[in-house]
């Protein structure tokens, strides 16, 4: 089934007339949790791609493995087997601080739980990113991004929840990273904020063509995506291109 | 097993690390208290069972013959139950391989039995045989030193004729647990031996048939020894009473006692600090340990569980710690009570040891920290237990920042955000910030107190010996000798120069008050012996009139203007009235001083000296000592280099070993203060510096973030702690105020240096133990649960 699956994914960009150009791709990744008897499989042989400037949404009930997936093309975790690729180059022969190099100059994660630093104001949040990075847009530039331009100098306690995520949406972006790995960022909030979020991460895929992977668990989010991955057991069950793809503005739950 | 305490022994095993770090802190305070009350009881203890087994005097007086018929009117002063007399004198000795000559007390054995009182402990051999005059029983230290055994011979002149004398007994005697000799300020076992002679044969060479020079008494229980000195003082008056005194002032014991109070100077004062500091951790770790535990309380209570019994829980788990702590440091403190104990062994001369710590020093060491530690959790369990089950379980609301006026001016943007990141830190809780700081600001100044020692010292050796004495050697005379002798002493090969001073025994009388002590009378404007102001240098003697050191003038009440009072002790014990016309400071002693020639015009005789300062060549130094063993009329030589040479010697057996052992707490103090709050800093942010590596940055990059902070309140520990230790170090001098001692409290630039060095150490060391912890830091983890 894997193998359908893989086959599957690697005919995507003909039938969607994009461009083939491969930006991560993953071949048999298996990823093991303890031993033995006890052992739990979190990803079971995946091949997945992500094709440069599409937006991808990652559809799984928890524990089907879709976190792990993405923390681990994300540079964060290591296969128990298997290979990731970015640009050709494997990263999972990487030690830990080509990956951390890795992270810091090519990937943008936003998380469920915003991980903003309190003691920053939004904007030395995000410049806490753009210091560090190679060719960064202005922190300013980067909130305005997301709406934020009035907000540069309130601290996390100062803002609601869908500030904080899309304070951390800036952060992540404001490097120009490659690729936007967005861990459920609507998790913690309600549908109303959860809205705006996702027009931020949208506007970020249109604007500046920014791969992007999402993570959710709901459903509804799946519409504004070019293509959808359905994760279950660790495997991929299912990919499909959006062919009718709305804008996150019009997105209910 | 309670699921409650199965989850109290998690807890602890988790917090392994911290766990530890406070035991430690605990330890230490416990450690210092057991050891030091444990030495001090121990001490006490040993001198009051070796004073009562061998019958130390009570009361002691030396005078010019007396004969043995005035015995009895002795004893009949009220409250007396013992009297004693004895022939104790001075001898000029002679070893075979010793250049230098040393001096031995002679004192006598009784012709019937052992003394009666100031018996002696033998430690091998004998007593001597009375009718083999050349028979002495020495002191274990000199014989020791001088590695000297049974059967050994030893020159000696006693009373201008030379002797052979053998040693048949080595002995120890609580007269002279310290054996201090003339002028000393350490004991010096290499030059100065107490020899005990066959009374026959001391009553021989000194033409004291029949007669006695010395007595010591002991009192009835509970009798006052004012009252019998006063008695005892009118009776010897006619006999050459050079005044007597009570145990109290007697030498040996005096350096004892004031031991025994400098230990428990330093057991009121160090264990406090330590405490302190381990109940601020408690309470630091045991808050920190409350907030990540909101949660579990949260539900705990809605279990049904009682504030009490959450609150219970959370006191138990500091109690453990604290009796984990109080456990190891009472091994700690004893072990390191008897190491002390054994070090004082060697000095004084105890025949035995008790090493008795009493229980309530462990009681006391151990309910304080305790209850330190109670106190300090008190509040944070108060805390814990009031919360809201609902409001517990909620995660806690982002803790809010502000910018301060600092941050909106230029400065801050010369910052990075790891930097900013440090300074909201440390400035967003300024009250955990400013505890952080003082406690590891304890650990410098406890350093400083330790360090200063040193620098007091040899402050103290600086002014005392090279400023205040150009002499290389002193000569004590048995008497009064008239100005030729000085001709005499200028004749021996290599003296360069020659001063004679003249040393008077009086009680000096102000008011109510009165002190015996001893005038010296010195050249207008000495040369080689000085008299020195610790803060003005050398002072030139009026021609009439006492200089006096502030000691005395405490002692006596007395101010410049004043007239004293001075009964003389020896000739024809004139009563005279003597004005104080200045007063100085010195470190050493209680000293008064007046022109030779008024004094000798005071006591009506001409010039006459009996002691004399010699500035030599040291080329010729040999032959000199040489000359001087030999000579009559010498009772004692004294040098000043040797004296140095003991002081530096001693201070490096006891107080530097001191120094050792406080650096080493004040250093596990810096480590556990900077340990635990880098530890809890990193809990609190484990979280945001997981986020920080998710997003790109490097491990160095957290941990400046992280360990940055320790560093910051580590340098702003450095500054209070050499404020706080400079005013500890004032406070240890002025508790240092004896009559034999007033210690300068100085403390060098290099001190300050030091203990900031060795925190700045202690929290290296600190930081890269947790720098391990953020290398293992869970990335994945941390980004998906909420705390």
């Amino acid at each position: 089934m894997q193998n359908q699956n893989a086959e599957k994914a690697e005919t995507q960009p003909e039938e969607t007339g994009r461009p083939a150009k491969t930006t991560l791709s993953a071949r048999s990744l298996s990823k093991v949790y303890g031993s033995g008897a006890l052992a739990i499989r979190a990803l079971d042989n995946v091949d997945f791609d992500l094709y440069e400037g599409e937006l991808v949404v990652l559809l799984g009930a928890s524990g089907s493995g879709k976190s792990t997936l993405l923390n681990i093309i994300g540079g964060l975790d290591r296969p128990t087997s298997g290979k990731v690729f970015f640009d050709g180059t494997e990263i999972t022969a990487f030690d830990d601080s080509a990956l951390t190099r890795y992270r810091r100059d090519h990937v943008g994660f936003v998380f469920q739980f915003y991980n903003l630093v309190p003691s920053l104001t939004a904007e030395e949040n995000v410049a806490l990113v753009t210091e560090i990075a190679a060719d960064p847009m202005s922190p300013a530039d980067a909130l305005r991004l997301v709406g934020l331009g009035g907000r540069l100098t309130h601290f996390p306690a100062q803002l609601s929840g869908g500030e904080q995520q899309r304070v951390a949406i800036a952060r992540a972006i404001a490097k120009r990273p490659r690729v936007l790995l967005c861990d459920e960022p609507t998790g913690a909030l309600d549908s109303q904020t959860g809205v705006i979020v996702l027009e931020a991460v949208e506007r970020i895929n249109r604007e500046l063509g920014t791969t992007t992977a999402l993570i959710t668990h709901n459903v509804g989010i799946a519409a504004m995506a070019d293509r959808v991955i359905r994760l279950a057991d660790g495997a991929i069950q299912d990919v499909s291109v959006n062919t009718d793809k709305i804008a996150a503005s019009e997105i209910r739950w | 097993m309670h699921p409650l305490d199965r989850k109290l022994l998690r807890d602890l095993w988790h917090l392994k690390g911290q766990v530890l770090a406070i035991a430690v802190v605990i330890a230490t305070g416990v450690g210092v208290m057991v050891q030091s009350l444990g030495a001090i009881q121990s001490l006490q203890a040993t001198a009051d069972a070796y004073y009562e087994r061998y019958r130390f005097a009570d009361v002691f007086c030396h005078l010019k013959r007396a004969p043995k018929s005035l015995v009895p009117r002795l004893a009949d002063i009220p409250g007396v139950q013992t009297v004693e007399p004895r022939i104790v004198e001075y001898a000029t000795l002679d070893i075979a391989g010793f250049e230098e000559p040393a001096t031995a007390l002679l004192s006598s054995l009784p012709e019937r039995g052992k003394p009666l009182l100031n018996q002696l402990a033998l430690q091998s051999g004998r007593l001597v045989d009375l009718a083999k005059p050349e028979e002495v029983v020495v002191n274990e230290k000199f014989a020791a030193a001088q590695d000297l055994t049974l059967g050994d011979t030893v020159q000696a002149v006693i009373n201008t004729q030379k002797r052979t004398l053998r040693i048949v007994g080595i002995a120890l005697s609580p007269e002279h647990t310290y054996a201090i000799g003339p002028g000393a300020l350490m004991p010096d076992d290499k030059r100065y031996a107490i020899f005990w002679m066959g009374e026959r044969a001391l009553a021989g060479a000194f033409d004291l048939d029949g007669a006695f020079n010395d007595v010591t008494l002991t009192l009835l229980p509970h009798t006052p020894p004012e009252g019998v000195i006063q008695r005892l003082d009118r009776i010897l008056a006619p006999y050459g009473g050079s005044g007597a005194y009570a145990r109290k002032d007697q030498i040996s014991n005096w350096f004892l006692m004031s031991e025994i109070d400098q230990l428990a100077t330093m057991a009121r004062l160090l264990p406090s600090i330590f405490l302190i500091v381990a109940a601020f951790l408690t309470n630091m770790v045991v808050d920190r340990l409350i907030a990540t535990e909101r949660g579990v309380i949260g539900l705990l209570k809605a279990f049904g569980y009682s504030d009490l019994e959450v609150g219970w829980h959370y006191m138990k788990l500091v109690m453990v710690i604290a009796l984990i702590g109080v456990v190891l440091g009472s091994f700690l403190g004893a072990g390191l009570g008897q190491w002390t104990t054994s070090i004082y062994a060697q000095m004084y001369s105890f025949p035995f040891l008790l090493f008795r710590p009493l229980p309530d020093s462990f009681l006391i060491a151990g309910g304080l920290s305790l209850l330190a530690a109670m106190v300090g959790t008190a509040s944070a369990v108060r805390r814990a237990v009031r919360l809201a089950p609902a409001e517990a379980m909620r995660p806690p609301a982002p803790p809010s920042f502000s910018r301060s006026y600092l941050a909106q001016t230029g400065l801050a943007r010369l910052l990075d955000q790891p930097t900013r990141m440090i300074f909201r830190q440390v400035f967003r809780w300024p009250l955990r910030s400013g505890l952080t700081v003082i406690g590891i600001g304890m650990s410098v100044a406890v350093l400083i107190m330790a360090l200063q020692w040193i620098d007091s010292i040899n402050r103290l050796i600086d002014v005392y010996f090279v400023a205040a004495q150009r002499q290389d050697v002193t000569v004590s005379l048995t008497e009064v000798r008239p100005p030729s002798v000085m001709r005499d002493f200028e004749n021996l090969p290599g003296v360069l120069a020659v001063e004679g001073q003249r040393n008077l025994d009086v009680r000096a009388h102000l008011g109510p008050r009165n002190k015996r002590m001893q005038i010296s009378g010195l050249p207008a404007r000495q040369g080689l012996y000085l008299v020195y102001d610790d803060a003005g240098g050398a002072i030139d003697l009026p021609p009439d009139g006492l200089v006096i050191s502030t000691k005395l003038a405490e002692i006596l009440g007395a101010k410049t203007g004043d007239r004293i009072e001075l009964e003389v002790l020896e000739g024809q014990r004139p009563i005279v009235e003597v004005p104080v016309v200045r007063v100085f400071n010195t470190f050493i002693g209680y000293p008064a001083y007046m022109r030779l020639e008024a004094i000798n015009r005071m006591m009506h005789e001409t010039n006459v000296v009996n002691t004399v300062h010699l500035r030599i060549d040291p080329n010729q130094q040999a032959a000199l000592f040489a000359r001087l063993k030999d000579m009559p009329h010498v009772s004692s030589v004294t040098l000043r280099q040797a004296a140095i040479d003991i002081f530096n010697e001693t201070m490096a057996k006891t107080v530097l070993v001191f120094v050792g052992m406080f650096a080493g707490f004040a250093s596990a103090l810096a480590i556990g203060v900077v340990y635990n709050s880098a530890r809890i800093a990193l809990s609190e942010r484990g979280r945001e510096l997981a986020t920080l590596r998710v997003i790109g940055f490097t491990r160095f990059e957290i941990s400046y973030i992280l360990l940055g902070q320790s560093l910051l309140l580590t340098v702003m520990a450095l500054p209070v702690g050499c404020l706080i230790g400079n005013w500890l170090a004032l406070g240890m001098a002025k508790s240092f105020d004896t009559e034999l001692y007033r210690i300068p409290a100085v403390i060098e630039p290099s001190s300050f240096g030091y203990a900031m060095l060795v925190t700045l150490a202690a929290a290296a060391i600190s930081a890269l133990m947790v720098r391990r912890r953020l290398d293992r830091l869970d990335l994945i983890a941390v980004l998906k649960t909420r705390e």
